[in-house]
């Protein structure tokens, strides 16, 4: 029971509550990440609300919808895996791991979809960015809402005439919409990328057996980020997607 | 003194082999907390010359305006006879905070102060997390490399301050140093926000986990509480910064317009945005920059707290309240950090509560003062070298403290604003502060880590002349912003208004670089004592707390003996103690009155 035990540790229980309060320290300062992301679109949502109607009508609802169901399973598998790990069946929560890492994986290839579309509609922020009205049809907007903005006079401005109509300020904001929707979209990617790679570093060591009653300090950690970033998900789901 | 410390003094080396690998594993990719709090310390007293020598470079400009500026001049301004740009002058103040922050006062607070000592004060053998330890000195070194590349791209380096406001920040075409320089700096900040971090959550954990038998919370000396208090600070406030830099770094790779404004034309050309805010930026930098300042002080409280009461020979004067000051401090942190926008075209009405809670802030700073008055009050004071740096940083604290509460006054604030009152605040509070007090750290903590004192005569020369060029070139830009003289302008003579406070800025230009020379003396007794200073043992200073029952310097795992805490840290002139101090781990007169204690964590 000592072999896992690093010298600098009394004990494994020691070694155990020190990874876990780490993990949990990590995560703190992810919600604190993820965190001023969504205050930069409470910021924006509160200034362009109808901006990012607009957009959130452009996302795939259905897609949306797989993914999260999708993502909530693969939790429920890395919640077996540590119990299983825990009751000493290394090799179950190696098949546990092993589903979730699956569960991952079709998240990201789902998401994949939705960018590759993303590009070919010229929806990516940049030099590129197109924005047309007819995608996003039922809502009108209504125009007493751009003129204020459209005002800011400009000096030698021969091209903000035909740049700052509405439907060019419009597209703008809707620009940022889609800046936000990468911009959180794509960390969550990331930290999902990252922890397929860490569940499966785990699920290899699970299955040569190296986890029991006595230590499974490994599965709990990696458990505690994946359940993590499956949370971020939940909130980024509805605020992209649903509230339109 | 060292008749107690004497009898453990048996020579301890490090056991390791000659070979290269093993060299590269003990001082290059160690996981020893102190070699990796060394290599801090080295990195940041190396960039603490470059951040000098930029200072120097801002200071020659005010002096002498247009003259052709020594060495830097003739390398890369020979067309125009030597004289700098006024973009020049502004990557100098950006770079000057940018290195002094990121690469200096951080670092060495935290990562080579709080990794030598935090394992060795609360009795561990090593930090929770070596590996994670070893990455967050060497996640430096990414940041080390851009910035420090950053001087040899268009501009010779950012130049939008170190606040990095947009738009200057976010357009590529804003000013030489907004292209390629810019972006670097960016992945430069990104990557000492990565080190902090894995740092932070290290010692959060290592001072919750860690502590040796005995070592309750409120045992740890005020060191440790500066630490731990500066951890939750860095954990929950940095992030913020890493992702706004994130989004400023898609608005200049990608094209995002998190922050430019809508309609914004730069040098001629319309910019390519959406209805991004530059305001923003302000608020999500601010909430990490803010309680940065306390990240940059709060460690130097707990030394100045650990030194004071050592050498006044007196328990420290309320432990306590100290403690909650600090989290005091380091909570109010938190919400004050629009103070630094009063001007920016916030909402006034959020100016007012954040003008009330920044006021706020001055009581537990002012506890934390006359405690430390009263810990010197009737003590046996030595004038020691570290003693000398700590008082010093006491009565400059009270200067730097007091100028804040101007600033925090918005109707002054909106006077003084971008003058030099406040470049004299904060340069009161980070180098007559915190400066002084990482001086008196490296004099009180060098037996520890190099098994040999410094030269105490030099000591006090370096804190003398410190001292006196340090007021010359400080004190006097509290009169330059009491009148209005601007910060971050290059030429402020060209205004009539501030032509005669030329005399005055030669004057301070000459204590600069006084101030810089003084630390050629510093240099010298480092690396001298370093080799040839006079050898000593364990406990040369008698002073209480844990990591002076260790051996000098502690080998690989710190204790050659299980440490076990009896008490707190300032018990000096105990009677139970026939010496004026009473080590934490020294057991008690009649044993059965104590119970032996058990591990923190368990």
């Amino acid at each position: 029971m000592t072999g896992h035990v690093a010298h600098h540790f009394d004990d494994a229980e020691q070694q155990f509550h020190a990874a876990n309060l780490g993990m949990w320290i990590f995560l703190a300062t992810e919600v604190m990440f993820f965190g001023s992301l969504f205050a930069a679109y409470t910021a924006y949502r509160y200034m362009f609300p109808e901006a990012f109607v607009a957009g959130s009508h452009s996302l795939d609802v259905v897609m949306g919808t797989i993914n999260t169901a999708v993502l909530l399973l693969s939790s429920l598998f890395v919640a077996l895996a540590v119990n299983a790990a825990a009751t000493n069946r290394s090799r179950a929560a190696a098949g546990f791991l092993v589903g979730a890492i699956v569960m991952g994986v079709v998240f990201l290839g789902i998401k994949a979809v939705e960018y590759a579309d993303k590009f070919a509609h010229n929806h990516v922020p940049g030099a590129h960015f197109q924005f047309h009205r007819e995608s996003e049809g039922e809502h009108a907007v209504d125009g007493e809402h751009h003129v204020s903005v459209n005002e800011s006079a400009i000096p030698g401005g021969d091209f903000q005439a035909g740049h700052n109509s509405p439907d060019r300020t419009l597209e703008k904001r809707v620009e940022l919409f889609f800046s936000l929707y990468f911009a959180m979209t794509g960390l969550h990617a990331l930290h999902m990328v990252i922890g397929v790679v860490l569940l499966g570093i785990v699920a290899y060591q699970a299955w040569r057996g190296a986890y029991s009653q006595t230590y499974f300090t490994p599965v709990e950690v990696s458990g505690l980020y994946w359940h993590f970033v499956d949370i971020v998900w939940v909130f980024l789901f509805p605020l992209l997607y649903l509230i339109r | 003194m060292s008749s107690v410390a004497g009898a453990h003094d048996a020579p301890h080396e490090n056991a390791h082999g000659h070979t290269f690998g093993s060299f590269v594993s003990t001082y290059v990719f160690s996981l020893d907390h102190k070699i990796i709090g060394l290599q801090f310390l080295f990195s940041t007293l190396l960039w603490f010359l470059v951040g000098g020598l930029l200072a120097l470079g801002i200071r020659w400009q005010l002096a002498y305006p247009w003259h052709d500026m020594p060495v830097i001049g003739r390398m890369l301004f020979a067309e125009q006879g030597g004289q700098i740009s006024p973009e020049f002058y502004t990557m100098l103040f950006t770079m000057h905070a940018t290195v002094m922050i990121f690469f200096v006062i951080i670092p060495i607070l935290a990562g080579a102060f709080g990794n030598y000592l935090i394992p060795l004060m609360i009795g561990a053998d090593d930090m929770a997390f070596p590996t994670l330890n070893m990455l967050s000195y060497w996640f430096m070194w990414p940041a080390f490399i851009a910035i420090g590349s950053s001087f040899f791209a268009p501009g010779n380096g950012a130049a939008s301050g170190w606040t990095s406001y947009p738009p200057l920040s976010t357009m590529q075409t804003a000013s030489p140093g907004s292209g390629p320089a810019q972006t670097l700096w960016l992945l430069g900040v990104t990557f000492v926000g990565i080190s902090s971090m894995m740092g932070s959550v290290n010692y959060m954990t290592t001072i919750i986990q860690m502590r040796a038998p005995g070592m309750t919370m409120f045992r740890l000396p005020m060191t440790i509480w500066g630490m731990f208090i500066t951890a939750v600070l860095q954990a929950f406030a940095l992030p913020v910064l890493t992702a706004a830099g994130f989004m400023q770094l898609m608005d200049r790779v990608v094209g995002t317009g998190f922050f430019a404004p809508e309609a914004l034309v730069v040098n001629n050309a319309a910019a390519v945005t959406g209805g991004g805010q530059p305001l923003l930026w302000q608020h999500l930098f601010w909430f990490y920059s803010h309680p940065a300042v306390y990240i940059m002080i709060l460690p130097a409280m707990g030394m100045v707290s650990d030194i004071i009461a050592c050498f006044s020979r007196k328990p420290l004067f309320g432990y306590k309240p100290m403690v909650y000051s600090i989290s005091g401090i380091a909570g109010l942190g938190f919400i004050v950090w629009g103070h630094h926008m009063f001007v920016s075209g916030m909402n006034p009405v959020l100016g007012l509560t954040f003008m009330t809670s920044t006021m706020l802030i001055a009581l537990p700073s002012a506890v934390k003062v006359f405690n430390w008055l009263g810990t010197i009050w009737g003590g046996n004071i030595q004038f020691t070298t570290p003693m000398l740096f700590a008082l010093s940083f006491v009565s400059m604290f009270v200067i730097g403290g007091l100028s804040g509460i101007f600033m925090a006054a918005t109707p002054v604030d909106i006077f003084i604003h971008d003058t030099y009152f406040i470049v004299a605040h904060f340069h009161y509070v980070l180098f007559a502060g915190t400066a002084m007090a990482v001086f008196g750290g490296i004099y009180f903590w060098f037996p520890k880590m190099f098994g040999r004192m410094m030269d105490e005569r030099l000591g006090k020369v370096h804190f003398l002349l410190t001292f006196v060029f340090l007021n010359g070139t400080f004190f006097t830009m509290h009169i330059l912003g009491a009148v209005g003289f601007p910060r971050r302008l290059a030429d402020p003579y060209h205004y009539e208004t501030f032509r005669h406070l030329l005399p005055m800025n030669r004057f301070m230009t000459w204590c600069a670089i006084g101030m810089v020379g003084t630390q050629i003396i510093f240099a010298f007794n480092f690396f001298y004592s370093m080799f040839f200073g006079r050898r000593v043992g364990r406990n040369p200073w008698g002073a209480n707390s844990l990591e002076w029952a260790a051996p000098s310097p502690p080998g690989h795992g710190n204790f050659d003996f299980q440490p076990i805490v009896y008490r707190g840290p300032y018990e000096y002139g105990s009677p139970e103690s026939d010496t004026d101090y009473y080590p934490q781990t020294q057991p008690p007169p009649t044993p059965g009155a104590h119970p032996v204690p058990s591990p923190a964590h368990s």
